[in-house]
């Protein structure tokens, strides 16, 4: 077991934990650099996907997670944002250009729709976002002479700089150093003052307040911010469908996304890839499992749906954490081997209390 | 003015299905403070297996409609005996993500099922299909019967909590969990009641509504709309759910006639949106408030 | 602070819930550097001074000035940043965060916040965060937490979780200090160290207190002056003996 003293304050901020926290970290990276020259074209697709979902994770994480306003309207920036991507390469603005501006216009939509939500809180927020969410998905639709309606949209070869980046690894690695960036930042964003204070509006926003911080400034904050970095996924998300409509972002999807965060861990940034990781293996472990389950119950594409509901429903009675939180107790199982204890992660119970001042 | 009458008619009967779905979770959300998104499905459920009963078994619709509700009120306890229960004392939010799970796997279970699967399927009333002459307005017979219904609904769950020790024993419930343990009120009971009831009420809105629309998986979708109706209407409150309910429908009944396409799909939202801007308490809501 | 305004006074202050009268013109002030308490018996409206103050809710009529500015008409974020701070009857820590970061957002007044040189984390952040840290150090020393720094703060016993919410509102560097109930749930060790910490933070830190508080001991033990409150009315001002043996108090506690 690892007991780290520290001497100096400067330890207290160091980006990883310890030496050996950084270096296992160093072997992931490494694994995902050498993954294109390892596994197959279909397997690194997947990574990709994993990173899209990923940012989208870290997007969600950031104001669900962090700042404790759920969001079930949430696709509507990833369509944003892909739309946006899709628009501005379409007349050949190269991606350092028409990334940034679809996350701008995310970034808006995200002001839009946490602005009339500040005094909203709980489950009339959820159905703000909800409202939103389908505002989004209609809009989408009916604005034809954009975004190509029910029809759909065609999505250009990415222009990275100037010329297309045809070859899908060189798509891998953008991908990869994007996500990357995202987390990197969202690190230090959550160990400086503003993540502080996000974290503080989602614990008790009475006592966020009377330490001075601002929730009108810091809630938009948190809207903006985590809708600029899902339309950034959604705009990594355009090229890699190569073709946009609006089914591909409906409330289900918004709903996914969360269940995706929480299943992987709400209020941990590793809880986003964890839960990315899950959304794309589950259909990968249903096609494995395929040859092994009667057809008639194999077959159905309604296996997905009753699998992801059955093991979201189990993991929110067992497992409340998600899964970086059983990544953490077998972690410690095996640090603290033998002294683990069950109980070490026991949470305590509380009452319901109604609010409503009747 | 012809027009106008038979929006409010047709209007009505489309909010009175929102208003019931709204009714189911409300009546949860005021006893257990649980949002039960899965209430849309639930109905879908009641739908399928009412048309189980009414055509694959063939026992017709009278028969079918108190064992869909039966059927319906045991899964409803089922629900929240074997759901929810293991996770008192969890946030609510807990509760929140279970019911949207819960909601994906009925769906999933749902398409699986022999004889239901994705298809489309027909479950009439007796009574459908059939029009009434009202002066000028016509008046299908299937509006008229969602309206009668829901009307009577209400009156009768008026009574039960008023009138009764179970309805006042689900007030105390709700408003504060602990203290109705010490009273000896049996709370994990009273909410399993409360979600037997709750599905009911859906049971009810899929027999209704299954002429219309037909009976087939996505058909719970109908049930988000219910949320702005609640919302509209002041989320916790019964009257509210039914009145919200009813406005909701009106302003989709005529935003389709009077606004170009598209709008009657957005109506709800918009119009939640702004009651949420302006008023979130709605109509008949209470105010809430953290006390330090 | 402008020469003759009172360091903080309150004037006429009334705040009624509906029908529910829970304060009825109720004056006074606070001179710098004093600890002023306020006591009476459950339900006379403490708590709603406080909350008033802190503009939880508004008020329904009067003024509320500190070092001539008046409060009433801003919003509560605004309090912090004036220059008042304070602890909460049941605590409102934040229970997921550990006892460093409960404390580094009391610092939260005095950085400035740039969401985008965060995510960079130049060196200007670096050193901010270092200099946030070595306060937030004086606090803990002060309070003797360090055995709890790094401590998730819902794991934590209740004695030591009021201690993190003193901490925590010391860490906004107030110049008055509200405290509601700090001895409230804890034992006999944990008042005597409270007594000795709320004397400390007016010798040795120059804050003002105001206090809310049950334990008679611990008031007439660290209480410059006293005011009692009962049905939202005032029944006496004073020191604390005088009050204490005051004949309204004394019905008032003991029901005649």
């Amino acid at each position: 077991m690892r007991f780290i003293f520290k001497t100096r304050y400067e330890q207290d901020l160091q980006f990883f934990k310890d030496v050996p926290t950084a270096c296992s970290y160093a072997l992931l990276g490494a694994a995902l650099l050498a993954a294109p020259w390892v596994v197959s074209e279909y397997y690194q697709t997947q990574l990709v996907f994993v990173f899209i979902y990923g940012i989208v994770g870290f997007g969600l994480m950031l104001l669900a997670g962090f700042t404790g306003q759920m969001s079930m309207g949430h696709a509507a920036f990833l369509a944003i944002g892909a739309y946006a991507e899709a628009y501005f390469q379409a007349r050949g603005m190269p991606f350092v250009v028409s990334a940034p501006l679809a996350m701008l216009l995310s970034a808006a939509a995200g002001v839009a729709i946490g602005l009339p939500a500040l005094r909203l809180s709980g489950l009339y927020l959820a159905i703000a976002t909800l409202a939103f969410g389908f505002i989004v998905e209609e809009v989408l639709a009916r604005w034809e002479s954009v975004t190509g309606g029910n029809g759909g949209m065609m999505v250009a070869p990415l222009k990275l700089f100037g010329g297309t980046l045809n070859s899908s690894w060189g798509f891998y690695y953008l991908c990869l150093v994007l996500v990357v960036l995202v987390g990197v930042a969202m690190v230090n964003l959550l160990r400086s003052p503003t993540g502080r204070a996000l974290i503080a509006i989602r614990d008790s926003e009475i006592s966020a307040q009377s330490m001075g911080v601002h929730l009108a400034r810091f809630k938009t904050l948190s809207f903006a911010f985590s809708a600029a970095i899902t339309g950034l996924a959604g705009a990594l998300y355009a090229h890699q469908i190569k073709f946009l409509s609006p089914e591909q972002f409906t409330v289900l999807v918004s709903i996914e996304f969360l269940m995706m965060v929480v299943i992987g861990g709400l209020g941990s940034l590793h809880g986003a890839i964890f839960g990315a990781m899950f959304i794309i293996l589950l259909p990968e472990a249903i096609s494995t499992a395929k040859d092994y389950l009667p057809d008639a119950v194999a077959d159905q594409t309604g296996l997905k749906a009753t699998l992801f509901g059955i093991i979201m429903i189990l993991f929110v009675v067992f497992e409340p954490r998600g899964l970086y939180g059983t990544w953490v107790k077998v972690h410690a199982y095996f640090s603290l081997f033998p002294l683990y204890k069950r109980g070490m992660f026991r949470r305590q119970r509380a009452y319901t209390r109604s609010e409503r001042v009747h | 003015m012809i027009d106008a009458a038979q929006l409010l008619i047709s209007g009505a009967a489309i909010g009175c299905i929102y208003a019931l779905i709204a009714l189911g979770f409300v009546l949860i959300y005021k006893a257990t403070e649980v949002v039960n998104f899965a209430q849309g499905d639930v109905m879908m459920l009641a739908a399928f297996v009412a048309f189980s009963f009414a055509s694959l078994l063939d026992l017709g619709f009278w028969a079918s409609l108190p064992l869909a509700i039966l059927v319906m009120a045991v899964f409803g306890a089922a629900f929240d005996r074997v759901l929810l229960r293991p996770i008192i004392g969890m946030p609510t939010f807990s509760a929140v993500m279970i019911t949207l799970a819960a909601g994906f796997a009925m769906r999933g279970i749902a398409s699986m099922i022999p004889g239901w699967g994705t298809d489309t399927h027909s479950f009439k009333a007796p009574w459908s299909d059939e029009v009434i002459r009202m002066g000028p307005v016509i008046v299908s017979t299937d509006h008229l019967a969602i309206l009668a219904v829901t009307a009577l609904l209400c009156v009768g769950l008026y009574l039960f909590f008023k009138g009764t020790r179970v309805g006042m024993a689900m007030q105390a419930a709700s408003q504060n969990q602990l203290a109705a343990y010490y009273m000896g009120i049996p709370v994990r009971s009273i909410n399993t009641l409360i979600w037997a009831i709750a599905a009911s009420v859906a049971a009810l809105a899929a027999v209704l509504l299954a002429p219309i629309t037909f009976v087939h998986n996505n058909m719970g979708f109908i049930g988000i709309k219910a949320f702005p109706a609640a919302v509209v209407g002041g989320f916790g409150s019964i009257p509210g759910a039914i009145v919200g309910g009813l406005i909701i429908g009106w302003v989709e009944a005529f935003a389709g006639f009077y606004l170009p396409e598209g709008f009657k799909d957005v109506a709800a939202y918009v119009v939640v949106l702004l009651v949420l801007v302006i008023r979130p308490s709605g109509i008949f809501g209470q105010m809430r408030r953290k006390k330090v | 602070m402008r020469s003759g305004a009172a360091f903080f006074e309150i004037d006429r202050l009334s705040k009624r819930f509906g029908g529910l009268v829970a304060l009825d013109e109720v004056s006074f002030s606070v001179r710098e550097g004093e600890i002023y308490t306020i006591i009476g018996p459950n339900g006379a409206g403490k708590t709603t001074i406080f909350n008033l103050i802190s503009l939880i809710y508004p008020a329904s009529s009067g003024t509320i000035r500190f070092c001539g500015e008046d409060l009433l008409g801003r919003s509560p974020e605004q309090v912090a940043r004036l220059g008042i701070g304070r602890t909460f009857q049941n605590i409102e820590l934040f229970a997921q965060a550990s006892v460093l970061q409960n404390l580094l957002i009391g610092r939260h007044v005095h950085v400035p916040k740039n969401p985008l040189a965060e995510m960079f984390f130049t060196p200007a952040v670096r050193r901010r965060e270092l200099e946030s840290r070595r306060a937030v150090e004086e606090v803990i020393d002060f309070l003797a937490l360090q055995a709890y720094r790094d401590a998730v703060v819902a794991g934590l016993p209740y004695g030591v979780r009021k201690v993190v919410e003193l901490a925590r509102a010391l860490c906004t560097r107030p110049r008055l200090l509200l405290l509601d109930e700090p001895s409230s749930g804890l034992n006999v060790e944990e008042t005597e160290d409270m007594a000795y910490w709320i004397q400390d933070i007016r010798d040795e830190l120059g804050i003002t207190v105001l206090m809310v508080e049950h334990d008679m001991s611990l008031v007439s033990r660290v209480s410059d002056r006293v005011l009692a409150v009962n049905f939202g009315k005032v029944i006496a001002h004073g020191t604390p003996a005088e009050v204490q043996s005051h004949p309204d108090v004394v019905a008032a506690y003991l029901g005649h």
